[in-house]
């Protein structure tokens, strides 16, 4: 009998090592490499770079940014030639699968199992969608139901018809962009369907998505039942009132054989949450401070697994002071920052990222509301000092908001709290 | 036309256990499952419990076949590799009254034979389960849990691997007695048969309507469950029950762990008009939410991943009270028409024991003899989730199928996908991989896994995306390639 061979996994050590290889993740590795970082490596698990990217045949995405409109796969491209002509290795069709506090990461694919040392990591693991149970909605469980984003990926990468007569829950960019492409696909889309009284998705897009097609809206209603035993048959929509609350006799029943949840994103932060990485409830996504680090030494996150964006501009940008951050704790490898300061979000304020403060100077702050709202203003205050003062024309929860702010010394020595409030004007 | 010696209706866990059984001797078995696979009724959506049998009044046959099904468990779990562990059960009184329900469990329990009962005072179970809140509990350590579709997978797939054939997606229509033999109508054809088990299910009644007038009634009561979220599988440590609702036949709403880690709540208990109604319900959902929360205050509010309901097939209506024996016995006027009838709860725990009887029956009928060339083991082979990093290495090095993962909740590479479409019964639809091989029954519910498991039925399996369905003939996925592609 052969003795069988004893395989050995494989080995590597790099500076940064990025675990996701979207926008987000390129975007890292790209500003790694740029400042200073000699081997970065960009991790994924699907057979191409680009993350969500490549399905999204949509235009729109880099108007901030460069100025102008491209489709999801072209701003993808822009970035995966910058990260190829730095010579940034990539690892394609590569499943991480853990990594530990020293900063070994575990990955599994067709060539084996890796272990890859890395001085700093950056996170970049994006989202996945919200399904029918984040919002329970009852019923029978048939098939027919899918969530937005992988009703795209079935029709953009794999040519497959996900369905005929659509309804469409969630007014969600992603929801409207899916509504005009099914339409295009000769589908029959019968409404989509948004619980608040405005849709969540661009202007723009309930114009050139729905109006343009004469796809209905239906505000304030939901999907209540689903039924089907085996394919979708029908679903029921009602209104609701100002708490959301059903409102018992508007309720209608559609015949439709597939119903898209276009229902919201959830960061993937599996990973993180495995070793203990801290959690914010609020964002989904990891707690970092100004330089984007988690609570664990060395572990950096970016993009959307840290928090959802709105747009893949503002996500780069962020992303790339998370690469820089890395670039730097690899080159210095210091000890263990002290958390000097907590971001605490106040009154009229969702969340604030990033949410601990460890050194001063120059950070920038993106947040959200609570509720719309016209002008009012933003404040930081830590104690009775004010260090933020700033008037916004108009505010939504829809639209993050970004702004820079200067936190001096003498502010951290003398508090532990800094608050983020928004008063009307 | 094919003839077959014994004719089994229905691939639940009770026919899957019968033609398990059946494959042991030299005989042509044939079993007819109206679904795309085993377990497409009640068999998938139960709580998974191996139960003691404290539940049933002494001598009835439930409290028989519970208690001795209970004992066969751990070496049928060894033979055929299914998950079982016995992680015991607490029934929880929450006052002094609910004290005395307990005292009447064990006494029924220890007339039934059940080891090791015993009541347990607030501070001996918050020890074992801090999160619980009770006045007293009866600890009952012979108590279990499974997965009630790998067990009635595996049962299915051994007795197909001793020859028992398994004609999925095929529905009696039919049947009549012609001479000695039966004559069985289904959508896919006629065959024969000598002896005809009816382990229907739900569907029981129907089918022994094709022969004769039937002398009872079925009650379809529906359960549904909430499924949680992994990460909240340390909220318990063992099932955690209430007292059973007086008069209702049904244990009320329950807290079980499952193998997986995900813990399930419910069942509720709801008389329905149309046996197949398996939806769920917003009222059900709340309040099974609520009286979980009643045992373990601090359950989270975002926890839940899924929700599905199973059908009980009770022979008592309501008014009685809901409870009624089984019913096993061969047609007085049909010889050879053997109806298993009210195979309700605790069926899954009573399947081997009522396998047992069922070929004592047979063997009535027929001469049995033991094969020589039954394979008595069915090997499950280790998930890589489950191995070491070596063991891992090892299997990639041999196949890189190993080293994709097509599943990105549960950690499952293509090589299981493949095995799992490549199973003995040949039920090729999405569930069937789901159950097999866990891909699409994380927290993601199929948003990563299914674009993968598709191509891997296009690519290994020459299937076509228009006949690739959800779970059963007519759930199907898709409807063809997008308009630019349909010449593909
Ligand atoms: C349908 C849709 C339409 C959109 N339209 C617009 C628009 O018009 N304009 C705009 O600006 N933005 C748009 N966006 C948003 C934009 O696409 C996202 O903000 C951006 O893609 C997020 O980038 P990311 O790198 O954080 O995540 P992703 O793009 O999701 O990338 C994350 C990557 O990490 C990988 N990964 C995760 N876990 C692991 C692991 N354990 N091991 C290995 N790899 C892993 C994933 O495979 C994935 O490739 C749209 C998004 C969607 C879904
Ligand atoms: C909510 C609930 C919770 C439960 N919890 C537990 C528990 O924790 N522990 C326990 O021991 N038991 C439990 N049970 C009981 C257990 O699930 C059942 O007793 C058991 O599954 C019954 O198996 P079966 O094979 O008789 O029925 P089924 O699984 O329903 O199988 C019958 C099969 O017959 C097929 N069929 C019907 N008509 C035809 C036809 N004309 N042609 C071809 N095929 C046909 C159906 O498709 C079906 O697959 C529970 C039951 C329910 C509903």
């Amino acid at each position: 009998m052969v003795k069988p061979e004893v395989i050995k996994v494989i080995d590597y050590t790099v500076d940064v090592a990025v675990i996701g290889g979207g926008p987000a993740g390129l975007a890292a590795a790209v500003s790694a490499h740029e400042h200073g970082a000699k081997s970065v490596v960009v991790i994924d698990r699907n057979s191409w770079l680009g993350g969500i990217l490549p399905q999204c045949i949509h235009d729109g995405f880099g108007v901030e940014e460069t100025g102008t409109s491209m489709t999801g796969p072209e701003y993808a491209e822009m970035y995966i030639e910058m990260a190829e002509k730095q010579g940034i290795d990539i690892m394609k069709e590569t499943m991480v699968l853990q990594f530990d506090k020293k900063r070994e990461i575990t990955a599994v694919n067709k060539k084996g199992l890796h272990k890859i040392k890395a001085s700093a990591i950056v996170l970049a693991m994006g989202c996945r969608e919200k399904t029918r149970w984040n919002v329970m909605i009852s019923g029978d469980r048939p098939s027919g139901i899918y969530t937005a984003g992988v009703a795209q990926a079935f029709i953009n990468l794999y040519n497959i018809m996900p369905g005929k007569n659509v309804i469409i829950l969630g007014s969600g960019d992603v929801g409207l962009i899916m509504a005009r492409r099914l339409k295009f696909e000769g589908a029959n889309v019968l409404g989509v369907v948004e619980i608040l009284p405005y849709a969540s998705g661009l202007p723009r897009n309930v114009v050139q998505c729905l109006e343009d097609y004469d796809i209905p809206l239906f505000l304030n209603h939901t999907v209540t039942c689903i039924d089907g035993k085996e394919r979708l048959e029908q679903v029921t929509i009602a209104q609701v009132d100002g708490e959301m609350n059903i409102i018992s006799g508007t309720e209608k029943k559609i015949e439709c054989d597939t119903l898209l949840l276009s229902l919201g994103l959830i960061p993937e932060n599996e990973l993180a949450n495995n070793i203990g990485i801290e959690i914010d409830n609020i964002t989904g996504g990891p707690t970092v401070n100004q330089y984007l680090e988690t609570t664990l030494s060395g572990v950096f996150a970016c993009g959307n697994c840290l928090q959802v964006y709105d747009t893949v501009d503002v996500l780069s940008a962020d992303a790339e002071n998370a690469g820089r951050s890395a670039a730097k704790n690899s080159a210095i490898q210091k000890k263990d920052k002290k958390i000097i300061a907590k971001i605490v979000p106040g009154k009229g304020i969702r969340y604030v990222v990033p949410q601990i403060i460890s050194e001063p100077g120059k950070v920038h702050l993106t947040l959200r509301v609570e509720k719309p709202g016209e002008s009012s203003v933003l404040h930081m205050v830590a104690g009775d000092k004010e260090i933020l003062k700033k008037r916004l024309a108009w505010v939504n929860p829809a639209n993050m908001i970004g702004v820079d702010v200067d936190i001096p010394h003498e502010v951290l020595t003398s508090t532990q709290n800094l608050e983020v409030i928004l008063v009307d004007r | 036309m094919k003839n077959f010696q014994v004719a089994i209706i229905g691939g639940g866990v009770i026919g899957s256990a019968i033609a398990r059984e059946l494959s042991m001797f030299k005989l042509d078995v044939a079993v007819f499952e109206m679904g795309s696979d085993v377990a497409s009724g009640a068999s998938k959506a139960n709580s998974g419990v191996v139960h003691s049998g404290i539940n049933s009044p002494t001598s009835s046959l439930k409290a028989r076949f519970c208690v001795e099904g209970n004992k066969m468990f751990q070496s049928l779990a060894n033979e055929l590799d299914f998950p079982l562990q016995w992680v015991g059960k607490y029934i929880i009184a929450k006052n002094e009254e609910e004290v005395r329900d307990l005292e009447h469990l064990k006494k029924v329990g220890m007339n039934n034979n059940v080891p090791g009962l015993e009541i347990k005072n607030r501070s001996e179970v918050k020890k074992k389960e801090p999160n619980v809140s009770c006045f007293k509990a009866l600890w009952i350590p012979t108590a279990g849990i499974t997965l009630p579709y790998q067990f009635t997978i595996a049962l299915a797939e051994n007795a197909a691997e001793n020859n028992v054939v398994f004609f999925l997606e095929t529905k009696i229509t039919d049947l009549k007695k012609q001479k000695n033999l039966f004559l069985i109508k289904t959508n896919k054809g006629d065959f024969q048969a000598g002896v005809v088990v009816n382990a229907a299910g739900l569907n029981c009644r129907e089918v022994v309507s094709m022969m004769e007038e039937p002398d009872f009634q079925v009650y379809p009561c529906r359960g549904e469950y909430l499924v949680l979220d992994k990460n909240y599988s340390s909220l318990i440590n063992s099932m955690i029950y209430p007292v059973p609702v007086k008069g209702s036949g049904v244990l009320g709403v329950h807290i079980t762990p499952t193998i997986e880690g995900n813990i399930l709540l419910g069942p509720s208990a709801e008389f329905i008009g149309d046996p197949y109604d398996k939806r769920t319900t917003n009222e059900t959902m709340n309040t099974l939410f609520l009286e979980a929360r009643g045992i373990i205050p601090s359950l989270p509010d975002k926890a839940v991943i899924n929700a599905y309901s199973g059908i009980r097939c009770k022979l008592a209506s309501p008014e009685s009270g809901g409870w009624a024996d089984y019913r096993i016995e061969e047609s007085k006027n049909m010889p050879g028409f053997i109806n298993l009838l009210g195979i309700e709860s605790p069926g899954l725990t009573a399947a081997p024991a009522i396998a047992k009887e069922i070929i004592k029956m047979i063997s009535h009928l027929i001469e049995l003899n033991k094969k020589n060339s039954f394979k008595s083991r069915r090997h499950r082979r280790k998930r890589f989730s489950e191995m070491s990093a070596e063991e891992q290495s090892n299997l990639i090095k041999k196949d890189e199928k190993w080293g994709r993962i097509v599943c990105r909740c549960e950690h499952v590479t293509e090589a299981e996908v493949i095995e799992a479409l490549s199973n003995p019964l040949e039920a090729r639809v999405l569930s069937s991989v789901k159950y097999r091989c866990r891909a699409g029954m994380g927290r993601c519910q199929g948003g990563f896994c299914t674009q993968h498991i598709v191509r891997i039925m296009e690519e290994h399996f020459n299937m076509d995306v228009a006949d690739m369905r959800l779970k059963s003939p007519n759930s199907n996925l898709f409807y063809g390639k997008t308009r630019g592609n349909q010449s593909d």
